[in-house]
């Protein structure tokens, strides 16, 4: 295993109590992850409870976490298989915490969509399914947990299989692996288990080593301007490149004014002469000649992303309060920010009872999703979220606080 | 892009994105590895001229080697340095032996601290906790709001999505911003080797024991460890199977000790 490589970042779903902690847990502890005194922790902390015990307790540390046996907000830890290394990402199963989850999630590049084969789908399984679906997570593990509860029966897990795939297809979700365990007892997660012979499929462990690091596809520069300084009487540009790269001496233009610009020189502490700078990179530049340049413009290679002030998008209301006609929000993309209101609903739904739809709503209730036109005092810049994500993701605040996350279609 | 570069440019946006926010901002400097690799970060996001004070907070019971590092590297970096200090309860003879470790955390960090922020009326602190460190820290944001009170509401923090940070402020309230946040322990030794970072010299095996976290002489102990340089520290991280702190005093006196001190606004 190279060391340079990185870890890669898996979000764990599902319904409240269906076992994700624990599951974590368990990956941690038979894998080697969890350091002797961390397990002796836990160990006198469910002592104290009075259980046996608690593998959730490695993700959940909260006192109130622990004396209710639930996961309240969303957490992080790192471990390791022979192939590589991951950060977990764990996220609060109950509608209240949804907030949580979709910070989770958005950090993730696979998901390990989570059921408890005894209760099998409920809400929070159907939200948390669609939201991957949304965020566009292509890489998906279902585990058909608690597999023990239903005596390790084929017959159980094949009639699940079919009821979620069918459910799964509908959201556009296409898992790459529907998987029995048991986390409690380590049943398929990091060892095979003979309870389940009759399954011939990976272990939780051999279905993550397949997932790949999300490829760094090469696209047209987009560099949004974050801040301006001034350097030793230098004015230094700063920003990180969300797609493409840039070069030396190359010609760009600057976005929403459609300018054409020159980079004179790509700054980098104690480096000189950096000839190129790429996707990710948190860079400064410098253009030659004098140009009025602030925050929230965009360097990019071409004349291709919208520069608009109505934006047509799917979202998802996050916070506990729901959305009324005529509430003033800012909309946050990248380094823009624009006042906005939602000058339009087509349509809202929730999506643990598909059933309910309401077209030319006046009104999002908290964790319903929506298509909705959106109207900017200003015009920003963006591109559609298939084509580059980074600039096709937005955030809605109200009152200075994130209520809704959204993607540009 | 590899593994540390990509971390690297991650801490600097939001060090940037930190300093864009609010202008009433200050570094918090323990002198120790994590906060010394993020001070080399914020030089790099701001081309060796940090524009905010680094605050070192002061409880007293420092090793002296931690006071001399800090002194020459202020020199070198030519920093604004800040001591914070809470004096009237060092003269009252404060000390981890006196009462609760708790209390003595609370008095000489936490409140200590408490005087800083409002002397300087800042709006915002750059931290440099990790989440692989404990299990509480695991669940922070990388801008945090604590209330008027310092209180950290864990129970209610804002969502953080796609790079966009929640920075309004209420009067009286402030952020915590955390850009280490996804560094891991044996990441921050990786990148001190890469950097070549100067490092407080108790890191280093002496006599068979070297300390794998410092803070206060009082309430740090030393683990047992061959490593006398950067190189056999990577070694011995990658295939250590303790946890980090396991030598914080503050760590062990009940196991919640940690989210108490979070809440009343500790580090």
């Amino acid at each position: 295993m190279g060391e340079e490589e990185r870890a890669l970042p898996i979000v764990i779903v599902g319904h409240v109590d269906h076992g994700k902690s624990t599951l974590i847990g368990r990956l941690l502890y038979d894998t080697d992850c969890l350091p002797a005194d961390k397990y002796s922790e836990i160990q006198k902390s469910s002592e104290m409870l009075g259980r046996i015990v608690e593998f959730a307790f490695v993700m959940d540390c909260l006192e109130e976490e622990r004396s209710r046996g639930i996961t309240i907000d969303t957490t992080q830890t790192f471990f390791k298989t022979s192939k590589r290394r991951y950060v977990i990402i764990d996220a609060p199963g109950h509608k209240e915490f949804l907030k949580n989850m979709i910070t989770g999630s958005s950090q993730a590049e696979a998901a390990l969509l989570i059921i408890d084969s005894f209760e099998g789908v409920r809400d929070q399984t159907k939200r948390h399914a669609y939201i991957l679906g949304m965020l566009g997570l292509k890489q998906v593990c279902v585990l058909l947990n608690k597999i023990d509860l239903v005596n390790y029966s084929q017959d159980k897990f094949l009639e699940l299989k079919a009821e979620i795939t069918d459910f799964l297809n509908k959201l556009n979700v296409h898992p790459n692996f529907i998987l029995p365990i048991s986390a409690i007892h380590g049943d398929n997660v990091a060892n095979p288990s003979k309870k389940i012979s009759w399954f011939d499929g990976p272990t939780v462990l051999q279905a993550l080593d397949t997932f790949k690091e999300l490829k760094v596809e090469e696209k047209p520069l987009r560099l949004p301007i974050q801040d301006s300084y001034t350097i030793d009487g230098k004015k230094i540009l700063v920003g990180r490149i969300e797609a493409g790269h840039v070069r030396k001496g190359e010609s760009v233009y600057l976005l929403p004014g459609r300018k054409k610009v020159e980079v004179k020189n790509i700054e980098k502490f104690l480096e000189n002469d950096v000839a190129i700078a790429n996707f990710e990179e948190s860079i400064g530049i410098r253009l030659k000649g004098r140009h009025r340049v602030k925050r929230g413009q965009i360097l990019t290679a071409d004349l291709t992303s919208t520069i608009t002030n109505r934006i047509k998008a799917n979202i998802f209301w996050m916070d506990p309060m729901g959305y009324r006609t005529g509430d003033a929000l800012l909309f946050r993309c990248v380094t823009q920010e624009a006042p906005c209101r939602i000058e339009k609903i087509y349509r809202r739904f929730d999506p643990a009872s598909m059933e309910f739809t309401e077209e030319n709503a006046s009104s999002i209730r908290s964790a319903e999703v929506a298509d909705i036109l959106i109207r900017l005092d200003e015009k920003v810049v963006v591109d559609p979220f298939n084509e580059i994500p980074e600039m096709g993701r937005f955030v809605l605040e109200k009152d200075g606080r994130p209520v809704a996350g959204g993607i540009i279609l | 892009m590899d593994h540390l570069t990509r971390l690297e440019n991650k801490s600097i946006y939001i060090i940037r994105e930190a300093y864009y926010q609010f202008k009433e901002i200050a570094m918090l400097w323990s002198v120790g590895k994590d906060s010394t690799t993020l001070l080399w970060l914020c030089r790099k996001a701001f081309f060796g001229h940090i524009p905010f004070p680094i605050i070192h907070i002061d409880t007293g019971y420092k090793f002296p080697e931690m006071y001399q590092f800090r002194d020459e590297r202020a020199k070198e970096w030519n920093l604004n340095l800040l001591i914070g200090k809470n004096e009237e309860k060092l003269k009252e003879g404060m000390g981890p032996n006196q009462g609760s470790k708790l209390d003595c955390c609370n008095e000489l960090k936490t409140n200590a601290l408490k005087m800083v922020i409002k002397k300087l009326n800042l709006k915002a602190i750059l931290l440099g906790i990790r989440r692989d460190e404990h299990g509480i820290r695991a669940k922070e944001r990388y801008f945090s709001p604590r209330d008027s009170q310092f209180k950290w509401d864990y129970e209610n923090q804002p969502a953080e999505l796609w790079d966009q940070y929640q920075s309004t402020v209420e009067e009286e309230e402030h952020f915590r911003i955390h850009p280490l946040l996804h560094f891991t322990e044996f990441d921050i030794w990786d990148y001190v080797k890469r950097e070549k970072l100067p490092i407080v010299p108790l890191y280093f095996s002496k006599n068979g024991k070297r300390f794998r976290s410092i803070g206060c002489v009082t309430c740090c102990s030393p683990i047992d460890s061959e490593a006398k340089n950067i190189e056999e520290i990577v070694e011995e991280i990658r295939i250590s199977k303790t946890s980090e702190r396991s030598g914080r005093a503050q760590d062990k006196e009940n196991i919640y000790t940690m989210q108490k001190l979070r809440a009343l606004g500790y580090m």
